[in-house]
């Protein structure tokens, strides 16, 4: 007799668990072939605004880290996806991709984490300025993160979109709460296993699954949550996201135009996009008549 | 210990300054202003015109054009025209040559803009001459050396000017605004049509006589007046492709809405509720001066006023009473004496609304204190006022007032007072008041805001950014990180 495969659960990430949707609702993506995906969570607004909490509760303590910390904690989500390369593989095989495209979106999110764990503790002095005012006074400027950010992923890929729109996100000392592809789901949840198994605080990455027709007025109209990003050329969405961002003054990102598997899909201004900038004023004493010398 | 004297500064001798007015003679106000428009004066579509006031004597100084829907039409046809004709199209060094040629002229013009600036907002004339209209010229003077340079500040990336810049700015500091808005869409090649606020348009004026003057390619920069239908039709027109806004967080959120669904760039400066936090191991002294020139500076008017007072319980009492001395010495008066601490409110209806604040702070249960000064018999006057025994939850804690009045609270650990401030919709500025430096880092990495002021307050220059977190808007002004505004 042949063994019988055991199925996995695809479950939400909020706070470090893994919990099923409140609202007890699933939805059924299927493949090309019409054979269906698996019994995804669909989230509810109330799914996410406790993601938010988590997210919150979470950005002072991840905002805080060494930046070098968060470097090592990017790296390290790198070497576990890496060790993980078949499953993500066969995930994406299951919902459509060719063996060839899915072991290059595998490599491509690997190296993409990579690059950003890279950037951590390098960012902030590219973006930084000392500014040389007319008055006695020492004045320099600095990004910090924004806060929390809630991101609706790529539609389009189920793991690459996704890696590429939270690494620059978390690497800046961000949290977020991400909505998966609605139609390729899996990687996602997967993934958020990684990020569990990864050194990464829990909150600091919440990951749901669901409708971006259901879901995508609560993430721009939240009052907890300071950005917002958005990667579909969706008119309708787009004006909707706008329109309720103002109500908190959110910053709102579109990367509708990005094609996420080229080299500039990866540069430090996605991480500077959810920066704020910092500009510290303090008096210089000015008494003595002594100058520097030499 | 033995008992000592209490050898707290008392000035309750009379002494009056005598008057030291600037004068007049030297500021040139026409009776009536038109639109610039593609490098000309024109006369509105609208036909119609309204008076500017000076508050501080609520005598009518001129009229000025107010721009309809055709009117702006017709200034962003001039615009666009402009920069896809000229601007553009024209080498950066040259592009920079012209703005440093404004930068010039102001300079030139200085005494003339500082007094009409006073005549117009009703600021005293000691900080329009020596803050605002300075700081004017020098922004156009620093902006104008980064054109040539942009691929510098921007590694990497491919430099697009954006093409016509839609801005509206504030009566508070009316031509620095202007400056702060036009000198940084200029030098990243873009063209501008700037709309001034309704209660002060006379050194926008003027400065599009000064453009006119330095030869500037026609429709580079337009200036129209008018209210806030003149500014929804900036907003709402098609072919703008930014929007930069100072003002209210009320009327930056009607912005954004309204630039939903749109392609044009979006960038806000609004609201402010700063906290100015006093530690016990301050210099109580300059901590007081620097709370007093937080709050009172420009009557209260900016958006970056240390409105909220944080003190360590400890210094309380001694803090709160060098306060009220220090307030009795402030002259609130004609704002051309160049003795002047506290000029005009800028508008009737702006001191209507601080008197609303007034009577709900009272309504809440707070303690009020003002001072003993008279006020100019006409004009739009009031006196600083203080407020204590208020509740984090007070509105006139909550709210931003943007007036001469501020509230006081006491703490009495780092985390209660970084808790305390932060909690506010707001995130423009805040200050720490402390001699010890790693306290002074704990409390400006912790203090969710875009200008923090260590033991100074409200200091600007066109090298320091400026620009809020969470509800005080995004995007910066000034500085490296104000060029990205105006950039794709």
């Amino acid at each position: 007799m042949t063994r019988i495969a055991v199925l996995k659960t695809y479950k939400i990430y909020i706070g470090g668990q893994f919990p099923r949707t409140e609202s007890g609702r699933y939805y059924t993506p299927f493949n090309k072939t019409g054979k269906p995906l698996a019994n995804m969570c669909l989230s509810s607004r109330k799914d996410f605004r406790e993601a938010v909490v988590a997210a919150r509760n979470a950005f002072g303590g991840w905002s805080a880290r060494a930046a070098f910390n968060r470097g090592q904690i990017l790296y390290r989500i790198a070497e576990m996806l890496e060790g993980r390369k078949a499953q993500f593989i066969d995930e994406l095989l299951q919902q459509g991709a060719t063996k060839e495209q899915a072991e290059n979106e595998v490599n491509i999110s690997i190296d993409r984490l990579v690059y950003y764990a890279g950037w951590c503790d390098k960012y902030q002095q590219l973006f930084s300025a000392v500014n040389p005012v007319a008055s006695s006074h020492f004045n320099f400027s600095v990004p910090e993160p924004t806060g929390v950010v809630s991101i609706i992923a790529p539609q389009q890929t189920s793991l690459l979109g996704l890696v590429s729109v939270i690494a620059p996100v978390i690497a800046g000392g961000n949290t977020c709460v991400v909505l998966a592809s609605e139609s390729k789901p899996l990687c996602a949840i997967t993934f958020a296993e990684v990020i569990n198994s990864s050194d990464v605080p829990g909150g600091v990455v919440n990951v749901l699954t669901g409708k971006v027709a259901e879901l995508a007025k609560y993430f721009a109209d939240h009052m907890d949550v300071n950005a917002t990003i958005f990667c579909e050329n969706d008119i309708d969405t787009k004006k909707l996201i706008q329109d309720k961002s103002a109500l908190n003054v959110k910053r709102v990102f579109f990367y509708d135009d990005v094609k996420w598997n080229v080299a500039d899909a990866e540069n430090p201004y996605f991480i500077l996009d959810t920066q704020e900038i910092k500009t510290t004023w303090h008096p210089i004493e000015n008494i003595g008549g002594a100058k520097a010398g030499y | 210990m033995a008992k000592t004297k209490n050898n707290t500064l008392k000035l309750d001798f009379k002494m009056e300054y005598a008057p030291a007015p600037e004068s007049k003679s030297s500021a040139k106000i026409n009776s009536k202003y038109d639109l610039f428009i593609n490098g000309k004066f024109e006369k509105p579509d609208s036909k119609k015109y309204f008076d500017a006031i000076n508050p501080a004597t609520e005598e009518k100084i001129s009229t000025v054009a107010e721009a309809n829907n055709n009117d702006v039409n017709k200034a962003v046809k001039a615009a666009r025209n402009a920069y896809e004709k000229v601007w553009s199209k024209m080498p950066a060094k040259e592009r920079a040559k012209y703005i440093f040629r404004i930068a010039r002229m102001i300079q030139e013009r200085a005494r003339e803009l500082a007094i009409i600036e006073t005549m117009d907002g009703g600021k005293p004339i000691r900080e329009s001459r020596d803050i605002d209209v300075p700081l004017a010229a020098n922004h156009f003077f620093y902006y104008a050396g980064w054109a040539d340079k942009l691929q510098y500040a921007f590694p990497n990336k491919k430099i697009e000017s954006l093409g016509v810049a839609g801005q509206i700015i504030p009566w508070n500091f009316p031509l620095l605004m202007a400056a702060w808005k036009i000198a940084p869409a200029l030098a990243t090649g873009n063209t501008v049509v700037l709309k001034p606020a309704e209660t002060t348009p006379l050194t926008a004026l003027k400065l599009a006589e000064i453009i006119q003057e330095s030869d500037l390619p026609p429709g580079v920069v337009n200036i129209i007046t008018g209210a806030g239908a003149t500014g929804a039709a900036i907003v709402n027109h098609p072919d703008i492709n930014k929007i930069a806004f100072t003002g209210s967080t009320d009327v930056g959120k009607i912005i954004q809405r309204a630039t939903a669904g749109t392609n044009k760039k979006v960038t806000l400066e609004l609201g402010g509720k700063a906290a100015n936090i006093i530690f016990d191991d301050a210099p109580l002294d300059q901590a007081v001066e620097g709370v007093i020139n937080g709050i009172f500076f420009n009557q209260g008017h900016v958006c970056c006023a240390g409105s909220r007072l944080f003190v360590q319980e400890s210094v309380y009492k001694i803090v709160l009473q060098k306060l009220k001395d220090r307030l009795e010495t402030l002259i609130v008066a004609d704002p051309l004496d160049k003795n002047t601490d506290i000029g005009a409110i800028n508008s009737k209806q702006q001191m209507d609304n601080i008197h609303k604040y007034l009577k709900i702070g009272l309504a809440e249960g707070a303690e009020i204190y003002q001072t003993h000064c008279n006020l100019p018999k006409k004009g739009f006057f009031m006196k600083p006022t203080l407020f204590t025994n208020v509740a984090q939850s007070s509105r006139i804690v909550q709210e931003e007032i943007f007036g001469p009045v501020l509230t006081i609270q006491t703490f009495r650990t780092d985390d209660e007072v970084i808790e305390k401030a932060n909690n506010t919709p707001y995130g423009l500025s805040a200050g720490v008041w402390t001699d010890k430096g790693s306290k002074i880092f704990n409390l400006t990495t912790k203090m969710r805001a875009g200008v923090i002021w260590a033991n100074t307050f409200n200091k600007f220059d066109p090298t320091s950014p400026f620009g809020g977190y969470k509800e005080s808007g995004f995007g910066r002004e000034g500085g490296l990180h104000g060029l990205s505004a105006y950039l794709k």
